[in-house]
C-alpha cells in the first residue's frame, strides 16, 4: 500500500517578485526515491528552498502537505523537526562552533520537538564517531568549526553525516554531487543508500546523471520553466545524459 | 518591616533566624562635591592623614580638569554637584521572601543557574553579612589565605592594617593626574578590594570580590589594588553575572595592578550593570580606569572581560610592560543591545625589551546600540623586539546598530613586529537558515553563532565563570532577532 509523504499541488512561488515555480505537482510516497533533473537556472534550488521554508520565498498559490500536515504554515525549524532534511549545495560556515556542538543542538532540538529525551553527551559523541567513520570523517574533523576551511568534499560528507544522524523521513539532496571526486561521491552515495529502508523518501535534485548511477531513483522527472515537463523511470536520466535538455527548454 | 527577622535556610537545610537592622541614618553626605565633603568621607572612614591629603590633592587637580569628549559616546551631561558622594549602604524596604521579588529578576537568576541561597542575597531578601560573614565563609577563606601571607580584604581595612603597602602602591599605576574620572575616583573613592600576594606564593584559589555576592555592594567609586610580588601568581574575578541594579548612575572605578619579577596576574571581569530600558532610558554610566604595570622581568598580566551591562561604557584595561620579557594580554567580549553604547579597548605600552602583547577583542552589537573598539599599541624607543598581535572582530545583529574600530599604533623602535587584523561581519540569513533547517530555533541559532564568535575569549575565563558568562550573553541578546 502506498502512503503519501509529500504532496505538492499546483504550486506557484516567487522570489522577490519573480515567479519561479509555476504549476508544480508532485507526490512522493513513503519509501520512494525521486530525482528531479533540469537545466541550470530552471529553479531547482528554489523548489527545495520553498519546501524547507527558507525566508524570502513566497508561495502565491497551491499547497504542500507533509505527512498530511500543511507545511506552508510551519516555520523552517518545525519543518526540519517534522523530518525534512535539506542536504545543501553550498553549506555555510559557522566560525567557532564545533561540528559536535552544532550537531548536538540540532539532534536535541529535533528530539525535544518529538517528545524524546535529550541524548547524553557520551552517548551522542559515540554515535557521531561511529556514523562519521562510515563516511571517512575522523575525530579531528568533528572538532573543527562547522564547514570552516572544509573542502567541497568535506562539506558534502558533513551534510551526509548530519543526515545519517538525524535520520529524516524525507531528505532533499540539492546538487549533492557537486564538488565531489568519484571516491567521495561513492562514500556520500553509500551514506544516502544506508538511509533507504523502504519507509524513508528522498528527492534528488541534480543537473547530471552521475549521482543517479550510485543512488538509483524510482522515478525521474524533468523540470523546466517552473514545473515538471516529463516523468519516467531511471532510463529517462540516461536519455537526458545523451540528448541534453534542449528539447525541454525549447518546449515552452 | 525591617525589624522582622527573615528566615533563611543554610546549606544543611536547617532553618535559622537573623536580625540585621542597624541604624545608619546619620551616615550620608549632602549632595555636592567640595573639600568638606572629602574631609567628611575620610573622617567617616577613619583614614590617616596621608590618605586625606591624597584625596585633597586629587580634588584640587580635578577642579582643573575637563571631562573628556573624545570617545564615541552620547550621554546627558553629568552634574557633579548634583551627586551624593558618600552614603552608607542604603536601607531599602526589603522583600520578605523570594515570592515578593520581581519575577522577571528571578527568571534571570534561574537562567543563569544561580543557587537559591545566593538568589536570596542578590534579591535583597537576606543581607550579605547575615549569610556570609556570620557563617564566616569569607572569614574562613581569609584565614586560609593568611596562612600563606596572602592579604585579601577591603581597601579600607588595608589602609588600617597594612598602611605601608597601600601607601607604597596606591596611585602608583594610575596616578590621580591620569584622567578626569580616575582623578574623581582618587578624591572620593569609597571602597574596593586589596590583594597582596607575597614572594613565591601561588594563590591556591580564584579570588573574587568576596565571591559573587559582595560585588553587588562595591558602590559607585570602587578602588581595587592588586600587588603580586616576585614569583607569585593570582587569578582574580571581579563582578557578577546576575543583573546588578544600582540607583547610582555614575560609576567611576579604578583598578591598579602591580606585577613584579616572574609574577603573573589574571584578572577576569563580568560587567552586568543595569543597561537602561529598551528605549534607552536610565542605566549606569561606567567610566573605568584599569591598568596593570608589569614592573619585573618576565612578569605577565592578562585582562579578560565580558561586558554586557551599562548604558554607557568607557573602559580601556591597559598593560604597561616595563620589565624585560614581560607580556600583556587582553581578551574582551563586549555586547551592546537596544540603546547601549560602549567605547572600549586596551592600551599596550611596550617599554622593556622583548615585551609581547596580544589583543583579542570581540564586539557584538544588536538593536540600536553603538560600539567602538579603541586601542593603542605603543612601542618606546628602547623596547627592542617588541611584539604585538591584535585582532578585533565585530559582529552585527540587525541593521540599526553600529560598530567602529579605532586602533592606534605608535611605534618608535625599528625592531618591533606589530600585526593587526580586523573583521566585521553580520549574522547572515544563510547561517540562520542553515541552523533552522537542522531544527535549531532562531534564538538558539543566534546564541550558538554568537558563542562561537566569542569562543576565543571565553576560553580564557575560569571554568564556572565561563559557563555563566555564556548564559549571560544569551540573555543579553534575547529579543534581538525576529
Amino acid at each position: 500500500m502506498t502512503i503519501p509523504l509529500l504532496e505538492i499541488e499546483d504550486l506557484y512561488a516567487r522570489v522577490a517578485d519573480k515567479e519561479i515555480i509555476k504549476g508544480f505537482n508532485l507526490t512522493i510516497n513513503e519509501g520512494e526515491v525521486h530525482a528531479i533533473m533540469g537545466p541550470n537556472g530552471a529553479g531547482k534550488s528554489t523548489l527545495s528552498n520553498v519546501i524547507c521554508g527558507k525566508p524570502g520565498y513566497e508561495i502565491t498559490s497551491g499547497s504542500i502537505r507533509f505527512k498530511g500536515k500543511d507545511l506552508t504554515k510551519m516555520s523552517a525549524e518545525d519543518r526540519a523537526r517534522e523530518g525534512i532534511f535539506l542536504c545543501m549545495q553550498y553549506p555555510v560556515e559557522i566560525p567557532g562552533v564545533a561540528v559536535t556542538t552544532f550537531l548536538k543542538h540540532s539532534v536535541n532540538a529535533v528530539r525535544k520537538y518529538n517528545n524524546l529525551p535529550e541524548l547524553d553527551t557520551m552517548e551522542f559523541v559515540k554515535m557521531v564517531r561511529e556514523e562519521g567513520k562510515k563516511l571517512g570523517i575522523d575525530n579531528e574533523m568533528i572538532k573543527r568549526p562547522v564547514n570552516v576551511g572544509f573542502s567541497g568534499g568535506e562539506k558534502k560528507r558533513l551534510e551526509t553525516l548530519q543526515m545519517n544522524i538525524l535520520k529524516p523521513s524525507f531528505a532533499i539532496l540539492d546538487e549533492a554531487d557537486s564538488g565531489l571526486d568519484v571516491d567521495a561521491l561513492k562514500v556520500v552515495a553509500e551514506g544516502m543508500n544506508a538511509l533507504r529502508d523502504g519507509k524513508r523518501s528522498m528527492l534528488i535534485i541534480t543537473h547530471y546523471q552521475r549521482l543517479l548511477e550510485y543512488v538509483v531513483p524510482d522515478f525521474v522527472h524533468v523540470y523546466a520553466d517552473g514545473h515538471i515537463v516529463k516523468s519516467g523511470d531511471k532510463t529517462l536520466a540516461a536519455e537526458i545524459e545523451k540528448d541534453g535538455y534542449a528539447e525541454y527548454t525549447r518546449e515552452r | 518591616m525591617n525589624s522582622q527577622k527573615p528566615e533563611i535556610i543554610d546549606e544543611s537545610g536547617d532553618k535559622y533566624k537573623y536580625g540585621f537592622v542597624t541604624d545608619i541614618a546619620a551616615d550620608s553626605a549632602p549632595k555636592g562635591l567640595n573639600e568638606d565633603i572629602i574631609r567628611f568621607i575620610s573622617q567617616k572612614k577613619g583614614e590617616p592623614d596621608w590618605l586625606l591629603e591624597f584625596r585633597l590633592k586629587a580634588y584640587e587637580f580635578w577642579k582643573t580638569m575637563k571631562e573628556p569628549t573624545w570617545a564615541k559616546l552620547n550621554y546627558d551631561k553629568i552634574d557633579y554637584q548634583d551627586l551624593s558622594y558618600y552614603s552608607a549602604p542604603k536601607q531599602k524596604v526589603t522583600p520578605k521572601s523570594l515570592d515578593e521579588v520581581d519575577p522577571e529578576l528571578l527568571q534571570t537568576y534561574e537562567k543563569l543557574g544561580i543557587p537559591l541561597k545566593e538568589q536570596e542575597v542578590l534579591a535583597g531578601v537576606v543581607a550579605v553579612d547575615a549569610v556570609f560573614d556570620s557563617v564566616s565563609v569569607a572569614t574562613t577563606y581569609r584565614q586560609k589565605l593568611a596562612e600563606q601571607g596572602i592579604i585579601f580584604c577591603s581597601i579600607s581595612e588595608a589602609v588600617k592594617e597594612h598602611p605601608d603597602l597601600v601607601k607604597q602602591y596606591l596611585g602608583s599605576v594610575v596616578p590621580y593626574t591620569d584622567n578626569f574620572f580616575a582623578c574623581l575616583n582618587s578624591a572620593v573613592f569609597t571602597d574596593g578590594s586589596f590583594v597582596y600576594i607575597p614572594k613565591g606564593i601561588r594563590c591556591p584559589m580564584e579570588l573574587s570580590t568576596y565571591f559573587r555576592i559582595n560585588a553587588k555592594n562595591t558602590g559607585q567609586f570602587e578602588r581595587t589594588l592588586i600587588v603580586a610580588d616576585d614569583e607569585s601568581y593570582v587569578s582574580y574575578l571581579e563582578g557578577c553575572t546576575a543583573p546588578q541594579r544600582d540607583e547610582n548612575q555614575l560609576h567611576a572605578a579604578i583598578v591598579e595592578i602591580v606585577v613584579n619579577k616572574n609574577a603573573e596576574v589574571k584578572y577576569s571581569t563580568v560587567q552586568n550593570w543595569y543597561p537602561g530600558d529598551k528605549d534607552g532610558k536610565g542605566g549606569v554610566y561606567n567610566f573605568v580606569t584599569k591598568r596593570a604595570a608589569c614592573r619585573g622581568e618576565n612578569s605577565k598580566v592578562s585582562w579578560t572581560q565580558v561586558e554586557t551591562g551599562s548604558a554607557v561604557t568607557w573602559k580601556y584595561p591597559s598593560c604597561v610592560l616595563q620589565g624585560d620579557n614581560s607580556s600583556g594580554e587582553f581578551y574582551s567580549v563586549a555586547i551592546t543591545n537596544n540603546h547601549q553604547q560602549a567605547d572600549t579597548g586596551t592600551k599596550m605600552i611596550h617599554i622593556g625589551k622583548n615585551t609581547t602583547s596580544k589583543i583579542i577583542s570581540k564586539g557584538i552589537s544588536a538593536g540600536f546600540s553603538n560600539q567602538t573598539y579603541r586601542g593603542l599599541v605603543r612601542v618606546a624607543p628602547k623596547a627592542d623586539n617588541a611584539r604585538n598581535y591584535s585582532q578585533c572582530d565585530s559582529l552585527l545583529i540587525g541593521s540599526h546598530c553600529g560598530s567602529h574600530t579605532v586602533p592606534y599604533v605608535e611605534n618608535r623602535n625599528k625592531t618591533a613586529k606589530l600585526e593587526h587584523e580586523a573583521t566585521t561581519s553580520k549574522i547572515s540569513d544563510e547561517q540562520l537558515f542553515y541552523c533552522e533547517q537542522r531544527g535549531i530555533g532562531e534564538e538558539e541559532a543566534v546564541s550558538l553563532i554568537v558563542n562561537g564568535f566569542c569562543k576565543e575569549v571565553m576560553q580564557h575565563l575560569p571554568m564556572e565563570f565561563a559557563i555563566e558568562a555564556a548564559k549571560l550573553i544569551n540573555i543579553s541578546l534575547e529579543g534581538s532577532v525576529g
